[in-house]
Order: structure tokens, then sequence, then C-alpha cells
């Protein structure tokens, strides 16, 4: 099952140190490394701050452009894991490893499954031993 | 025909719980497993008319459950085959399978499978009020009426909740599986708060014009010794039980005529004996295995007002000390109200008062009972007025119709003695 990790991060005006930025770095580094080793991440990518968003929403046919994100939140979009979990159980344990301070603040991560487009979930004793 | 359908309810009753446990597993869906299980009971009721009640009634309905559950799956492979003729072998193949998988063990236990339904009921990612109602759903096999009825939500909300909680479970998929050793103790005490939330609605319904929910308390403390059954060696499950049985036996006393009796005033006579007896010997069992939490401490104290022969007799010195032990590990606002009343009716009542004000600026100011202890603490005092006072704001505060009687009760009487 593919889970999208959201990291969402505060963004106090300072962000972070450099020994805070160094910190995050290394902590997301431990988790791709691991993540990686056990085959099971898919993508990740940090988000630059969203002083550089840009929001469009088409109205009546029309491209309207805005400045900033789509909703004035405390948290932010930072950034993004994509992982291959068994389970929810498994994606909270990655989410619990993951550092959020990204833009400098405390944050949380949403963790949400991709949707699935294919057939209706099969029983899963059947899906685990379908030689296909 | 009555006997049929007694018969036919007593091992819903009983079993219902296990068999959608079993369901669950094989199938991966509520949805079908529900719809197995009615499917099997339905069969019940119309063949055992004809045919007599099975020597074996639950497993007459467990290995039906799983053939209509087999039969559904069958169908929908039919109509996916028709779509997808690619799929074909590989859906048969596992087709097979799963039917063996299905009939293996109709016969056999699998206490287990509660215990991962349980577990998956009372995840923390679904809300709290999903995770109480699916519990009573599917492990207490309430139906989806009865259990919008006990917590007066509409019925179509309640079941726009289950559908939502099912659909999360299925969409994110939340595990069925008992959580890993590490995780165990906090995915525990996620279950435990739910069985005493659904419990604390039956105790004191938090609207409404019933004090107790007999039908809920009941329920919930049938969970509770499910959980005892499933996990025995863990302390804090017994302690939840005595907990409840202990508060349940006060049941008969604690409102009569119609009226809300405080534990001080109650017909001690009135108190379920047997129910005290098992508390009493739960909670020895549990402190034996020295392992003691927030849930034990709480019996404890509640065992202290059942062995007490009477009010003024109660040690409110060592329910006192439980207090503060409570607090340590869980300094609630709540639980501080608590030591601070036993403080006061230890005989150290200015000090229980003070304590009690400090707290009145805390966010439980909105809470009635801070302002009813208050109250009840200043009649003591005999300070009138001021114990009228805060009377008043506990009745603005109280929403069950019966604690509203009982503090207009008290208001009128503290005025009386206030007037000169």
């Amino acid at each position: 099952m593919r889970y999208m990790l959201l990291v969402y991060s505060a963004e106090p005006p300072d962000g972070l140190s450099p020994q805070d930025a160094e910190r995050v770095r290394s902590g997301h580094m431990r988790v791709m490394e691991e993540a990686t080793r056990k085959g099971v991440l898919l993508g990740a990518e940090p988000l630059a701050s969203t002083s550089t968003a840009t929001t469009v929403r088409m109205e009546n046919g029309t491209a309207l452009v805005t400045d900033g994100p789509f909703a004035e939140t405390k948290e932010q979009l930072a950034g993004y894991y994509i992982l291959e979990c068994e389970d929810l159980d498994e994606a909270i344990e990655w989410a619990a490893k993951i550092p959020t301070e990204c833009q400098g603040g405390p944050g949380c991560i949403e963790i949400r499954p991709f949707r699935s487009i294919a057939r209706p979930a099969e029983p899963e004793r059947v899906a685990s031993q379908a030689p296909i | 025909m009555d006997d049929i359908r007694l018969a036919v309810e007593s091992v819903f009753r009983q079993e219902s719980g296990r068999i959608i446990a079993s369901l669950i597993r094989i199938s991966g869906s509520f949805d079908r497993a529900e719809e197995a299980m009615q499917d099997a009971f339905l069969s019940a009721l119309a063949s055992w008319p004809e045919k007599g009640i099975p020597e074996n009634p639950a497993a007459w309905i467990m290995t039906t459950a799983h053939r209509k559950l087999i039969d559904a799956v069958r169908r929908e492979r039919t109509r996916n085959e028709k779509q997808d003729a690619i799929q074909y072998h590989a859906a048969n193949a596992s087709l097979v399978e799963f039917e063996a998988a299905a009939m293996e063990f109709p016969d056999t236990q699998f206490p287990d499978d509660r215990l991962r339904l349980i577990f998956t009921c009372c995840h923390p990612a679904l809300n709290a009020e999903a995770q109480v109602a699916l519990t009573l759903r599917t492990l207490g096999g309430l139906s989806t009426p009865e259990i919008a009825k006990a917590f007066l939500v509409p019925e179509t909300t309640l079941a726009q909740r289950l559908v939502r909680a099912k659909r999360k479970i299925q969409e994110a998929r939340i595990p069925y599986r008992v959580p890993s050793a590490d995780r165990l103790p906090e995915r525990l005490a996620a279950v435990q708060a739910v069985i005493y939330l659904v419990f604390n609605e039956g105790y004191a319904a938090t609207s409404g014009t019933r004090l107790v929910r007999e039908d809920l308390c009941g329920e919930a403390i049938r969970l509770g010794r499910l959980l005892c059954e499933l996990l025995p060696q863990q302390a804090e499950n017994i302690g939840l039980l005595a907990l409840m049985l202990l508060q349940d036996s006060r049941r008969n006393a604690r409102v009569i005529d119609g009226k809300l009796v405080t534990l001080e005033d109650q017909d001690r006579s009135l108190w379920d004996r047997g129910a005290i007896a098992e508390g009493l010997a739960l909670v020895e069992q549990a402190v034996n295995l020295r392992h003691v939490g927030p849930y034990q401490l709480q019996a404890a104290i509640a065992a202290l007002h059942a062995e007490a022969a009477s009010s003024a007799a109660t040690d409110w010195a060592q329910i006192a000390a439980l207090y503060e032990l409570l607090s340590d590990r869980n300094p609630s606002p709540v639980i501080v109200l608590n030591h601070a009343v036993a403080i006061a009716m230890g005989g150290r009542m200015e000090e229980g008062l003070k304590r009690i004000d400090d707290l009145c600026s805390a966010p439980l100011d909105e809470y009635y009972l801070l302002h009813a202890s208050r109250a009840d603490l200043l009649r003591r005092l005999n300070r009138w007025p001021e114990a009228a006072a805060a009377y008043q704001r506990a009745v603005s505060l109280a929403s069950n119709q019966l604690e509203i009687d009982f503090l207009l009760r008290r208001l009128r009487q503290v005025e009386a003695l206030a007037r000169p």
C-alpha cells in the first residue's frame, strides 16, 4: 500500500539556525537511507518555503492567480515522502522517525493513503496468496 | 417460534462478537463480515423452526456464516471475472485457497480474532466517537439504532459515523492485528479508555432525563470481562473491571423515587453485595500483579467506599492518599478536584476548599461538579450565601435533569438558611 507522508512545519520568520538545519537534514538522510535499504522509499522531496507559493484557482474558466499558500494555517506543507508500507501502523512508525521542523518550527506529519483506482479490495488473505 | 427466536437471540448476544471477528479476519472487510453474519442468523430463523434447534447453535451459525461469506465472495468473483478475463486464473486459484481458509476452523475457537477486532476498533487513527460506535456495534453486537439511542444521537449520524470508520479502516488499511509488544501498553490504554467511556456514559448520562443507563454500564462491564479474558495478565484490565463493578454496585441506591441520592445518604443495604465481593477480589488480584495504574487506584478508592459500613466510617485519609498517587501520575484537574474533596471530607475542610478555589480559574471552571463540590463544602461550613451562589453556578452548567433537580433542592435549602 502506498502512503504519502506530508510533512507540515511551522514557519517562524527567522527559520532554522545552521546547527538545527544540519540536524534536520541528517534526520531526513537517516530516514531516507533506512527506507531505501528496506525497499520502502518511493520518493521524497523538500519544498521551498510558502513565501514562494502561488495559488491558482479556476473561476468561470479564468485562472485566478494569487500570492501565497491556499490556506493561512499555522503549519505549512514543507515536503513529502512516498512510502510503500504494509499497513497504516507501519506508516505511523515511519512518520514517527521523520523530522518535522523543516521550515524552522515544530510540526506534524499527515499520512494519506493513495487512492486506489483498481477493483474493489480483495480479501486480504486471497490477495496475498494470488500468484499474480 | 418464540423459543426459536429466544435461542437465536441468545446465540447472537453471546457469540456475535466471536463470529464477526473471525469473519472480518477471513474476508478483510467489516461490511462483508456483517452481511454474512446477518444472513446466517436469518437462515437460523428460517430453518430452525422446521429442523429444530441444532445441538450446538453457535457452531451452526458460525459454519453457516462462513458459507454465506464464500457465496458472497464467489458472486463477486463471477462479476469481476466477466469484466476482466485475464484475472480469471488467478482469481479462481485463490478462491479455492480462500474457501479452504474459510472452512478450516468454524468449530475451533479463535479468541485471538476478538483481540484483533478490539484493537482495530479502538485504533487511535479513528476518532473517539467512531471507536466507541464500532466497538459496541461489532464486539457488543448492538444495533445501530440501539447505539444511537444510548448516546442520544440521530440514527443517521451514527450510521454515517460507522460507514466513515469502516471506510477508513479499509482505505487507509488499519491493520487487523494485535499490536507488537512495544506498542501494546499505549494501544491497550486506548481500548480501556473506550470501555470506560461507555461505562461512564451509562453511569452518569451527560444529558437526558435518566441518570443511569444500565444497558451501557452492563455492556461496558461485559467488554471489560472480555478484555480480562483475552489479556488476563494485564493488571489494568483487571483494575478497570473491578472499578466498573464497584461503581455499578451502587446502582439501585443512587436514584430513589426519581431523585438522585448522594453517596453519603445512600441506603447501603441496597448496594449489590455480589458485585462488591467480585470487585474487591479483583482489586486484590490486580494488586498482586504488582503493576499499579490509574484504573487500579480508582478501583481501590471505590473499594474503600464499598467497604465502609456507613458514610461516617469512610476512610477518607486513605482515599485522599490514593488520589494523591493518582494525581502524581495524571495531574488532571478532575483528579485534583476529587483529591481536594477527599481532604475536606477527611476533616481538613479549609484546605480542601482552598484547593478547589485554586481550580476555579482553570479550564475546569465550566465543569459543574467543581461548583457542586465547592457548594457542598461551603454548605458544610455553614457559609450559606456563598454556597447558594456556587449551587446556582453548578445548576447553570449541569445538563442531566436528575442532577439539576438535586442541585436545585440543595440550592433552596441553603437559600432558606441564608435568609436572616
